[in-house]
């Protein structure tokens, strides 16, 4: 009831001032969930050009990086937004899981000692966001910690939340299980790499800018 | 049937530490975390009783990132709160653990530990499980 309220009295406010200028909407979530592949999807389709590199090996993305001005346009409606990729929470980093990709030592303690630092970095951009799309691999385990305090951080800041089960291309890909374990919040499942199910994640990304 | 035989690895130590709410509550966000971490590096696994706010846990991460960084050999730390499951339960039960929860605190229980001693914590609704390294 109370969210019902302070939603109807924001969309009053909207209606009386206007949509705030320049949202910015960050992408979050555990390292390889795949937050990079769905901006650089976003910004293929309506930019042209790739915001960052992707690979297989964790902390690709250590530096917070972004777009100033993405436009999506879906069912005859604009959306301009500030996109900001993010590097990939975690608890921990251990340079030796580096060197299992062929990554010399001493590049290895560098990425590791990087990888800390766009954590750090990452945590406190969040108070600089209007809206977050929490970008989870639909593979994986979705009752991690680190996703529960990504998402319980977001909340207590009062900003809306969008959780997207990335990679369900992949056999083992779950996305209910994703919808079980945030049963309060908006989940769409998508394959930024194929590019599989992004007219729902567009949708949803309006409904989650409706507010601002 | 092949005669297998199943071996159970020996566990050499293990440092468990009990913290009640009650010695962090007057703490401020900054002097909570240094107390957890504190303890971590001693290689201690924290048993929390009661869990963290959200941006405490933030904090938390913070502050063990900074800490990898400046600490030889100090990996990070695995972290999971388990919390009883109400989702399914009827009013009575919720309304009982409500009543529970003003009188004896938080039944909410969290686990820290060094990284290095706890691979990962697996969980689901309905177990957790902590494997070693």
């Amino acid at each position: 009831m109370i969210q019902i309220l302070k939603s109807f009295s924001k969309r009053i406010l909207r209606i009386l001032f206007g949509r705030k200028d320049n949202i910015s909407i960050g992408f979050y979530g555990p390292p390889n969930a795949g937050k990079t592949s769905l901006a650089n999807k976003i910004c293929k389709d309506w930019i042209g050009e790739e915001l960052g590199i992707v690979s297989k090996v964790p902390h690709e993305t250590r530096k917070v990086q972004f777009k100033e001005k993405v436009e999506v346009k879906h069912k005859g409606k604009t959306l301009s937004f500030k996109m900001i990729d993010t590097p990939g929470i975690a608890t921990k980093i251990d340079y030796e899981d580096f060197l299992k990709f062929g990554i010399k030592k001493k590049l290895a303690k560098k990425r590791a000692k990087e990888a800390t630092q766009g954590i750090i970095e990452s945590i406190k951009w969040l108070d600089d966001m209007d809206a977050v799309v929490v970008v989870l691999d639909a593979a994986e385990n979705p009752y991690s910690q680190v996703n529960i305090t990504i998402i319980g951080n977001i909340v207590a800041r009062n900003k809306p939340v969008l959780v997207v089960g990335n990679k369900i291309d992949l056999k083992k890909a779950d996305i209910k299980k994703i919808e079980s374990a945030f049963p309060d919040y908006d989940v769409v499942g998508i394959s930024a790499k194929e590019g599989k199910n992004m007219d729902e994640f567009y949708e949803s990304l309006f409904k989650l800018t409706r507010d601002i | 049937m092949a005669n297998k035989t199943k071996t159970v690895k020996k566990i050499k130590g293990l440092s468990l530490q009990v913290l009640p709410f009650s010695e962090i509550e007057e703490l401020t966000i900054a002097e909570r975390v240094k107390k957890i971490l504190n303890l971590v590096l001693g290689n201690k696994i924290v048993l929390l009783h009661g869990r963290l706010r959200a941006e405490e846990e933030a904090r938390l991460i913070e502050d063990t990132m900074a800490l990898v960084d400046h600490v030889k050999n100090f990996k990070g730390i695995e972290l999971a709160v388990i919390e009883p499951n109400l989702k399914d339960k009827n009013i009575f039960t919720k309304f009982k653990y409500g009543l529970a929860k003003s009188l004896v605190g938080d039944n909410a229980l969290t686990v820290i530990g060094p990284a290095s001693i706890i691979k990962e914590i697996k969980r689901d609704p309905k177990k957790i499980e902590l494997m070693f390294n």
